[in-house]
């Protein structure tokens, strides 16, 4: 087992064997050091294991028994990252960036990497990252997102969100449907007005220092 | 015989679970199925009394488990149908008494010899929920057409998703025609375009089933009812039978309508 401390607390990466074994040398580690993981955000590397929301609940419910904020887990397995999504656990350190590519005209397109996810997110589902988030589905009322960057929503968007959490105002919010909903970009909060008539595809960001929701119309640009 | 095991809970409590597990069970029986009801609402039990079969407890769930008696000796045989069982919850035992693999297990031991084992879940997302959702082979959510008990329902569903337990059918029960019309009350549409899972029934609001529920008789008894014959549609659905939805709010376009959403929702 590797321990260090990062920006963001502690990290851990456990070597890889059968997860009840992991558990418990993760918990007997803690155990030892006491004071030093107590009140302790910690980011957990898994490596390859896979793991299902039972044992990923049980971790975090022993763990936050001890003092012990999990916020963050590391994992090869698509399982495990989605697992830890549906916590609201990150599943990165911070948003990587990606290299930029070339289109065929010999531009240079810069592209950003953002969190993808194809469900709909239900009342009590965090998502907490640093970065964008699409979401293809819905966000239903007691859901959350927290991005610092932009949050695209392809579905009815009736939770909260908070896009450029940490301070952008250049993110903005898009969905499919905008239902009456507290929204907040940047340092900036607004409640979208209940529509009339048909839902329609809205983006919402701040201009002249305002939340503004305008309908999409693809000028190319923002 | 190998029974499916259907684990009925909600989001918010008292919304109708108890009434639901002791209905369908009636329902089920009366169909010639054979059924075991298990209150799993350690502490809170009141299945036993929906059914009218609570002077007959001798031993419970927990003293199965714990061994102080044999599973056998904790099944009450219904007064009404010999193919009907209860095995009531422990009244006191907290509900750390059971774990997850305990119902498992218990489940398992009368799977052979049944073709239904209902499980009346607590509310909410304790420990009880857990075990009570450990061994089922369908899980029914049963919430209220009202903003809170969605929005629990909602959350409770993504658990159950998240534990891999799918698939969840629905129950909106004490539906009220009159105030949806008024539009104080969430319609069915409503509650299923959020909820986006299949459902299985809609049971009206109808004060029969607190006087039966006050006699000890399931409100499937009574034939007048309308609650009673939304229970028995559902368990019609649970044998694979297709029962027609009941026009319970006049707008006979609007069940056109539920049916295509059905249609449209996860197989
Ligand atoms: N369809 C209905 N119409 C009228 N009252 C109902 C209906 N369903 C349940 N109730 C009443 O609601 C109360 C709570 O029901 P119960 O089944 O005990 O809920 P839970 O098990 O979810 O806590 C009971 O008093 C019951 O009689
Ligand atoms: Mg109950």
């Amino acid at each position: 087992m590797q321990i260090k401390g990062i920006k963001d607390g502690i990290l851990v990466r456990l070597e890889m064997d059968e997860w009840d074994i992991q558990r418990g040398e993760l918990i007997d580690q803690i155990n030892a050091q006491e004071t030093f993981f107590k009140g302790a955000k910690l980011a957990l590397d898994v490596g390859e294991q896979v793991l299902h929301a039972v044992d990923l609940g049980r971790l975090r419910d022993e763990l936050s028994e001890k003092g012990i904020t999990l916020w963050a887990v590391l994992s090869e397995s698509s399982i495990t990252r989605e697992t830890a999504l549906i916590y609201g656990l990150s599943t990165q350190l911070q948003a990587p960036r990606v290299p930029s590519t070339r289109n065929s005209g010999g531009l240079p397109i810069e592209g950003e990497p953002a969190l993808f996810i194809a469900k709909t997110l239900r009342s009590g589902n965090k998502i907490v990252t640093k970065g964008h988030v699409v979401i293809i589905g819905d966000v239903n009322p007691g859901a959350e997102i927290i991005a610092s960057g932009s949050v695209v929503v392809w579905g009815k968007l009736r939770g909260f969100v908070h896009a450029g959490a940490e301070g952008d105002e250049k993110a903005v919010i898009c969905a499919l449907d905008l239902s009456p909903t507290q929204i907040r970009i940047a340092g900036k909060a607004a409640t979208a007005p209940k529509r009339k008539g048909k839902p329609r595809a809205e983006v919402v960001k701040i201009q002249d220092d305002h939340v503004v929701a305008e309908s999409w119309r693809n000028k190319g640009r923002l | 015989m190998k029974a499916q095991v259907i684990t009925i809970t909600s989001g918010k409590g008292g919304v109708g679970k108890t009434t639901a597990t002791a209905n369908i069970g009636v329902a089920l029986a009366a169909l010639g199925k054979s059924v075991v009801c298990m209150d799993a609402d350690i502490g809170l039990r009141n299945l036993d009394v929906v059914m009218g079969l609570e002077n007959r407890i001798v031993y419970d769930l927990v003293d199965a488990i714990e061994k102080r008696c044999r599973l056998r000796q904790a099944m009450i045989r219904d007064k009404r149908y010999n193919t009907l069982f209860l095995i009531p919850a422990a009244q006191t035992r907290d509900k750390n008494a059971i774990s997850p693999s305990d119902m498992i297990r218990v489940c398992d031991e009368i799977r052979p010899e049944f073709d239904f084992i209902l499980i009346d879940s607590p509310a909410g997302i304790e420990r009880g929920f857990r075990n009570a959702i450990a061994p089922a082979d369908m899980i029914i959510v049963v919430t209220n057409p009202e903003v809170s008990a969605v929005r629990d329902a909602d959350r409770i569903i993504g658990l159950i998703e998240a534990e891999e337990k799918d698939p969840v059918r629905l129950i909106i029960n004490r539906f009220n025609p009159s105030l949806v019309k008024r539009g104080d009350m969430l319609t069915s549409e409503d509650v299923l375009e959020l909820l986006a899972v299949d459902l299985i029934g809609i049971v009206p609001e109808d004060e029969s089933v607190l006087v039966s529920t006050n006699h000890g008789q399931p409100v499937v008894l009574n034939h007048n009812s309308l609650a009673g014959k939304a229970f028995e549609n559902i368990s019609q659905r649970l044998i694979g039978e297709e029962v027609p939805w009941m026009n319970l709010d006049g707008k006979s376009d609007f069940f056109g309508r539920l049916s295509r959403l059905i249609r449209s929702g996860r197989s």
